[in-house]
Order: C-alpha cells, then sequence, then structure tokens
C-alpha cells in the first residue's frame, strides 16, 4: 500500500444539546491511502456521512485529529480550511449541487473560478475534463437538460477540475439506477483513481462494491469491520 | 475576484423570472420615487421663477412675504433709504402683480405684469421679437413666449389688448428662464406705466433689487434692511423661503413626502422579498461553494454584487423610465411642472442604496450560517 493520504484517529462528534444529545461519531480511527478506493458503508444514521465531512474538512470533531498529506486539517484557520478543501478535496454530492442556471461546462468551471483562475482559461480547462467524462458535447446545455447518470458526470468532472489529491463521493449511486450507477463508479476507478490520488466513498449500494480496494463497515459511529480489503 | 462576481452575475441574471421580478421592482420604486420627487422640484421652480429670471442678487421686502407671488407694497422711501446704504451698488424698484387683460376676442385672461425700473430695465428677459427701447414707447409691453404664451393668443408685435381700460400694445416677445406656477402669461413694461395702468393701494413698491459692491457687503446690507424694518434676502435664500413656505406650509411637502416614502416601502418590500427568496432557493448552491472552499468573504461580495447589479440597473431604468414619462408628458400638456434634479437623483440613489443593503444584509446573514455539512447531509 502507498503513503496515507489521510490519517485519522480518536474522532469524537456529537450532535445536540441536553436529552436530545447524541454521539455521531465514537472514537473513530482510520487511514486512507493514495491510489486506493475506500468504500464507508453501513445503514442509514451510522455515522457515513459525519465521518466524511470530518474527513473532509468541513465539519469541526469534538475529539480526534485529522492529519491529510501530513497537515492537521483541524489546527487551520478558517480561510486555510478553506483554501484546504479548495486545493486539496474534490467533492460529488449525493444530489449533485449543479448549478441550474450555468451551463455544463460553467458548472465543470466552477472550482478553478473559485481559484481566481481566468474566466476562460476555466472553461477551457472545464471542457477537457468534460471531454473525459464522455460529455463534450453536452458543454452549453443547463444541468436540467442532462439525464441523472450525466449529471453525476458533470459533478464528477467539476470535481476533478482542480486535480484534487483526494475525492469525496457521497452516495454517487443513490440517485441512479443499478446500471447507470456501476457505470460510474467503474467509470471513476478506470479514469479518476490513480496512485497520487485517494477516492473515498459513502455508499450502502453494495452493488458497486466490486469496485472497492476497500470497503470500511460502519455501525452506531463506529467502524465495525473490513468487508473487503485490509485492516482499517 | 473577477470570474467570482462574472459567477455571480451568472446566477443572477440567468434566473430570468426573479432577475425581471427584481428589476421591475426597483425600477418602479425608483420611478415613483423620482417622479413624486420631480413633480415636487417642479412645482418649487416655478414658485420662484420671477426670482430666477430677474436674477437680482439681494431682495428687499416686506418680511410678511413669503412667496414671490404674495407681495406686499412698501413705500417709496424704503428704495431711497436702501439706496443710501453703505455697500449697495444700486437699487431699483420692481412691481409685480396680478391683471385680467381683455383680448381681442373680447374675451379676459389673467396675466401677470412685472413692472421693470424705467431708467434700467433690470431684471429684463431676453427678447427674440422687438427692439428692447420700444418698452418706453406708448402702452408699450413685452409678452413673454412660455407655455402660457397661447392663452393670450399667440400675440405677435403690434397686437393690441385692453388693461383697466387702458390700451396696451404688444412691442417685444421674450423668453425667461422658468415658466410661473399658476399657468398664467407674463407681460413686462415698466415700472410707472405698470403703476398708471394697474390699481394699486397706497405704497407701491414690490420689491426693491439691490446689487451689492461686493459679496462681502451683502451681509452688511441684510442689517441696514433689518433696522429699517424690511427683510432683505439673497437669491437663493429668498428662493428657500418660497420653497419652505410650500413644503411646510401648503401641505404639499408632506403628500410629496408620503407618496415618496410609500415608493420607497413598496420598493424594498418588492425587492428585498425577492432577493431574499433568491437567496434561500440558492442557499443549498452557496453552501455547496462554500464545501468546495469558497471563502465567506467571496460569497458575502457575491451577493452584495447581485444585490448591488440589480439595484444599480433598476435605479438607470427607473430615471429613464421617468425622463421618457415627463418628456410625453410635456408633449400633451406643456404646463407640466416636473424637472429631474441632482439632489433627487442623489436622494434616489441613497434610498435604492438603502433597498439594496438591506436586501442583502439578511441574505448574507442566511448564506454565511448555513453548514457546508448541511448539504452532505441533504
Amino acid at each position: 500500500m502507498a503513503n496515507p493520504a489521510i490519517t485519522a484517529s480518536g474522532i469524537v462528534k456529537w450532535f445536540g444539546e441536553g436529552e436530545a444529545r447524541t454521539q455521531a461519531l465514537r472514537e473513530v480511527s482510520l487511514e486512507a491511502y493514495f491510489g486506493e478506493m475506500l468504500y464507508i458503508v453501513g445503514p442509514s444514521g451510522s455515522g457515513k456521512t459525519t465521518l466524511l465531512s470530518v474527513l473532509s474538512g468541513i465539519l469541526r470533531p469534538d475529539a480526534g485529529s485529522v492529519s491529510v498529506e501530513g497537515i492537521n486539517i483541524w489546527s487551520l484557520g478558517g480561510d486555510q480550511l478553506a483554501d484546504f478543501r479548495l486545493h486539496k478535496i474534490g467533492f460529488v454530492f449525493q444530489d449533485y449541487h449543479l448549478f441550474p442556471r450555468l451551463t455544463t461546462v460553467e458548472n465543470v468551471a466552477v472550482p478553478l473560478i473559485l481559484k481566481r483562475t481566468d474566466w476562460q482559461e476555466a472553461i477551457a480547462a472545464a471542457e477537457e475534463y468534460l471531454e473525459i467524462v464522455g460529455l463534450k458535447g453536452r458543454a452549453d446545455l443547463t444541468p436540467v437538460k442532462l439525464s441523472g447518470g450525466e449529471q453525476q458526470r458533470v459533478a464528477i468532472a467539476r470535481a476533478m477540475t482542480s486535480q484534487p489529491d483526494i475525492l469525496i463521493m457521497d452516495e454517487p449511486t443513490a440517485s441512479l439506477d443499478g446500471d447507470t450507477g456501476q457505470a460510474i463508479v467503474g467509470f471513476v476507478k478506470e479514469n479518476v483513481l490513480n496512485e497520487r490520488r485517494c477516492i473515498l466513498i459513502v455508499t450502502h449500494d453494495s452493488r458497486i462494491y466490486q469496485y472497492a480496494t476497500r470497503v470500511l463497515k460502519m455501525e452506531d459511529g463506529r467502524l465495525t469491520g473490513v468487508e473487503k480489503g485490509g485492516s482499517s | 475576484m473577477r470570474g467570482i462576481l462574472k459567477l455571480a452575475y451568472k446566477l443572477l441574471v440567468n434566473d430570468k423570472a426573479k432577475f425581471t421580478a427584481l428589476i421591475v421592482g426597483i425600477t418602479f420604486a425608483v420611478f415613483l420615487m423620482i417622479q413624486m420627487m420631480a413633480m415636487f422640484a417642479g412645482i418649487l421652480n416655478r414658485a420662484s421663477a420671477t426670482v430666477l429670471n430677474v436674477g437680482a442678487s439681494i431682495w428687499v421686502m416686506d418680511p410678511a412675504v413669503q412667496t414671490v407671488a404674495n407681495t406686499i407694497g412698501m413705500p417709496d422711501y424704503v428704495l431711497n433709504a436702501v439706496k443710501s446704504m453703505q455697500g449697495v451698488s444700486y437699487a431699483v424698484p420692481f412691481y409685480s402683480g396680478g391683471a385680467l387683460v381683455k383680448l381681442a376676442d373680447g374675451t379676459y385672461q389673467a396675466v401677470t405684469i412685472v413692472g421693470l425700473d424705467d431708467t434700467t430695465l433690470f431684471g429684463r428677459p431676453t427678447l427674440i421679437e422687438g427692439t428692447l427701447e420700444d418698452i418706453y414707447g406708448e402702452n408699450a409691453f413685452v409678452v413673454i413666449k412660455d407655455t402660457e404664451f397661447r392663452k393670450l393668443e399667440n400675440p405677435r408685435i403690434g397686437t393690441e389688448f385692453e388693461v383697466n381700460d387702458n390700451r396696451g400694445v404688444i412691442v417685444g416677445v421674450a423668453t425667461v428662464a422658468s415658466s410661473g406656477l399658476f399657468g398664467i402669461p407674463t407681460l413686462y413694461t415698466t415700472y410707472y406705466r405698470a403703476l398708471q395702468y394697474l390699481p394699486n393701494p397706497r405704497f407701491t413698491i414690490s420689491y426693491v433689487l439691490v446689487e451689492p459692491k461686493t459679496p462681502a457687503d451683502v451681509w452688511r446690507i441684510k442689517q441696514q434692511v433689518q433696522q429699517l424694518g424690511y427683510l432683505a434676502l439673497t437669491k437663493d435664500e429668498f428662493i428657500d423661503r418660497i420653497s419652505d413656505f410650500y413644503k411646510y406650509q401648503t401641505g404639499v411637502g408632506t403628500n410629496i413626502l408620503i407618496m415618496t416614502v410609500m415608493s420607497f416601502i413598496v420598493g424594498l418590500s418588492i425587492s428585498g422579498q425577492t432577493f431574499y427568496t433568491f437567496v434561500l432557493e440558492n442557499l443549498e448552491k452557496f453552501g455547496a461553494l462554500k464545501a468546495m472552499g469558497a471563502k465567506s468573504r467571496e460569497l458575502i461580495a457575491m451577493i452584495l454584487f447581485q444585490a448591488s447589479f440589480t439595484a444599480l440597473t433598476g435605479y438607470g431604468l427607473g430615471i429613464g423610465l421617468c425622463a421618457v414619462l415627463i418628456r410625453l408628458a410635456r408633449v400633451r400638456l406643456p404646463d407640466y411642472a416636473s424637472i429631474i434634479t441632482f439632489g433627487n437623483l442623489a436622494l434616489a440613489f441613497v434610498m435604492v442604496v438603502i433597498i439594496a443593503a438591506a436586501s442583502s444584509y439578511f441574505g448574507v446573514r442566511k448564506v454565511l450560517r448555513i453548514e457546508p455539512f448541511e448539504i452532505f447531509r441533504g
């Protein structure tokens, strides 16, 4: 296995106040490596998405630490953390969160625009990524004119444009039929995963387990086992 | 930052329904605000028409005078006293009064008759027909060619009429900077002919027009006139006094103010609510941007840009619409008193800035509170 991309240890996260206070993550520790496609699976409410948010610098844990490429991300300030997400992490959200008023190519260019890349350069780069995901001919359409699978591919292209070291995918097949879902994840493994990149996927769709390097099982805020691959 | 602002621009204008609603709201509000203020400015401008047209530096009058039309006659000694005051370069009598003229077809028409100092003709209008010396001719009057001119049946040089059973004849046609407020034509003649032709009370001087030797003498002249028991006002002070009368003592100002405030509230409500809805509908997208690495100040810049762009576009369209309407109204109604002043534009701009600031404030608050984690949770 290559170098660890993410090292998390003793992550604890609570939600709510008083009697409604619940523990979402209980002392979770894991390592994710470059070149691997790591799945975190488990039933709804098990804490998968919370863990993904903590690992990607979106949700601050109550205890524990997360190191990405040797940097303790939760010691960073607000702007530094935003820069970290912008430069190191690519997100593919469950509902894609594409901008319906922008064209497909403009959607893909958004991370580059946030990086202050010139508009035309960003659009040109976005067109290349659209070509990679096979949607070059759809560049000028708005997302609402695309199918679910195509929207998912646009979201993947958007996550790839900033050339992140870590790609985070939340329930990538939740809105897709079985065949399309498998095709998308297969495509990601084939075209996006490489030795310098780590892909973290949260899912409860067992039909796509075949593409995983490792599958970690989560229940009630704890990593409870490994369904595929080595140790957590 | 340019790319981020372009992104904000596209998110705004590509949502055509919302953008149109926002623009229409602000345009309508600006139109109403400017229109109300333009009407009021037009009324005030016309109320001060004589002061503007005559252009004297200092006006001496009875202290009870509130508007230029409501004159209170002063005795002749006031003129002599003012002439002898320190700092006075020259002082001339000025008459302004109302009269009825009988036209050639036998109908009567109310007019304002202005009597200019016989020696200097100080405050004379700009002649466009005839010669100035003819005003000294028998029964001579100069008619002002303004929007009321047609009410005298479009007189020409030589046209005759009657004033108080006296014959009058037009010897010149002139223009002035501003028409009067009350929609009646104006005739100029010499001071003494005005006194001869019109019935007068014991005291006949409406105003004494004064030119100081230096600007520093204005204060001294005002002091001396006050000691005499009269009031001396500079041109601007007299215009302000007339404006204050219409603003505060006629109800016109209050009504216009109420309408302007209502327009502002309507604009604020429409724009504020629509913009807030726009931000709410895009809240998840702003959250996604935050998750992707957009900083809070960049999101604030996006919202402020969207609000400012909408406000300024609506502001420009509102002014344009108002200008077009005033222009069109003047085609049908030459007397239509509406002028857009820089002061009105500045006030409307301030109101639009408040609308934009209030609209974006709630949007910014909402966007800053959204947690990217909420986007993950769906």
